[in-house]
């Protein structure tokens, strides 16, 4: 196995596409080098992406905010913009392990990683982030739920890697939130995951809503079914019951040592009827 | 399998060292370095026991590869005590008997350390959560919790 790292974007393209073995990207080693420990992977080629200034910045864009690749889920937690324009999206990223793997994991690593079951996953996608990537015939751009193929699968190209997620500018009136659950509170792996985001008009009424599922199908999900249960409402009782009813609806989940398939899919509506109620407090500005 | 060169800083040192392509910064610091204070627990960034400080975050050593620290600052529990002066963790850690086996408590020193470098005055929520990432199976976390508590409220007096 080579280890290198780079210290531009295009150098890691150009050392990703020239592999001709197994290559993977190393940006905060908290999945990769347990599945290299175990066996899991046998990499020929390991580029490690901390070198790349661009992958390591939070910059404001367009009134929305650009994330690099190899920033850690402690340095989003400490961006005090970041966290209170998406406060969901900040959330989700620091419930990933504990207090050392905040100083490392990345939410891009979360979403290449292509765990159904990824927490940042959820919220990006109901974020409406959208990654940059970069591979040998330029740049693309892809929205987050469209990265996951199934679980371990990216729809990544050879030699294409992501350097950023961006998330959109938040309109007056906005909230998200994500929420998940395990069977203890701190340190574990959602069993279920819930994210939503939604803007206000001036009236009250819903104007825009995303609602995402983690970990109840091969990849996280984007439930349009229940964000329309929101849209041209109040967000009230009888919006909110149709919205958990489509999200247990869009559920397929698999029976295993975490939960079964029918407490995940109940499971699954609770989350996103609460998750709802919790963005909805923050569009009104009182959470 | 070609060998890198790594110079990094240890504890306020510069440091080389020679490593594997997939060597982790703990067995660097274990087998090449003979700094045997972190330990492998898990090997998979579960129980903590293998903390350190790599460029003021904490994190397990188990899972970042030795040639990550070029260049960077990496601070382990052989620098915590001042020569023979205890720092006033490791002497809250005996005062209150916060360790029987002792495996964890490196890295539970090191983890409370970055801590109460951040938050002085950490509540035992704030203690708990910050140290959910070390696992302990002797203790059951009450002594060291209180150890913590007790030497932040010891650091800030005297400051």
């Amino acid at each position: 196995m080579r280890y290198e790292a780079p210290d531009t974007t295009e150098a890691a393209v150009q050392l990703l596409a020239a592999e001709t073995g197994l290559a993977r990207v190393l940006a905060g080693g908290t999945d990769l080098l347990v599945q290299l420990r175990s066996g899991m992977v046998d990499p020929d080629l390991v580029v490690d992406i901390k070198r790349i200034e661009v992958m390591r910045q939070i910059s404001e864009e367009d009134g929305g905010f650009r994330i690099g690749a190899a920033v850690s889920s402690a340095e989003l937690g400490e961006h005090a913009a970041l966290s209170a324009a998406w406060p969901g999206v900040v959330e989700a990223a620091e419930l990933i392990g504990s207090t050392q793997i905040q100083g490392r994991c990345t939410m891009v690593g979360n979403l290449c990683n292509a765990s159904p079951a990824a927490d940042s996953v959820p919220a990006m996608v109901a974020a409406a982030a959208m990654v940059t990537l970069v591979g040998p015939d330029g740049r693309r751009e892809l929205p987050a739920e469209a990265v996951a193929e199934a679980p371990g699968k990216t729809s990544l190209q050879k030699g294409e890697l992501v350097e950023s997620v961006f998330l959109p500018k938040r309109p007056p009136r906005s909230g998200d939130a994500y929420l998940r659950f395990i069977p203890r509170t701190e340190m574990d792996i959602a069993v279920v995951g819930a994210g939503v985001s939604l803007t206000l008009d001036e009236q009250g009424t819903c104007q825009t809503a995303r609602v995402s599922l983690g970990a109840v199908a091969p990849r996280v999900l984007l439930v349009e079914d229940s964000a329309n249960c929101l849209i041209g409402t109040k967000v009230g009782a009888a919006a909110l019951e149709a919205l958990a009813a489509a999200a247990s609806a869009a559920c397929s989940p698999i029976d295993d040592k975490r939960g079964t398939v029918e407490f995940r899919i109940k499971v699954a509506g609770v989350l996103a009827r609460r998750a709802a109620e919790k963005a909805l407090e923050r569009a009104k500005g009182t959470a | 399998m070609t060998t890198i060169k790594v110079s990094t800083t240890i504890n306020g040192d510069p440091v080389d060292y020679l490593c594997e392509p997939q060597e982790t910064l703990l067995d660097a610091l274990r087998d090449r370095l003979g700094l045997t204070g972190a330990k492998e627990g898990c090997g998979t960034g579960d129980c903590g026991a293998c903390s350190v400080i790599l460029d003021g975050r904490l994190v397990c050593a188990c899972l970042v590869m030795g040639a990550e620290a070029e260049g960077r600052a990496v601070e382990t529990i052989e620098g915590l005590a001042d020569g023979e002066e205890l720092h006033p963790l490791q002497q809250k850690f005996i005062d209150h008997a916060a360790l029987q086996c002792g495996v964890c408590t490196p890295g539970f020193l090191v983890a409370a350390k970055s801590l109460l470098d951040r938050n002085p005055d950490p509540t035992e929520t704030e203690v708990r959560y910050w140290l959910a990432g070390n696992l302990c199976r002797c203790t059951g976390y009450d002594k060291i919790v209180r150890a913590v508590m007790d030497t932040a409220a010891d650091m800030r007096e005297a400051r």
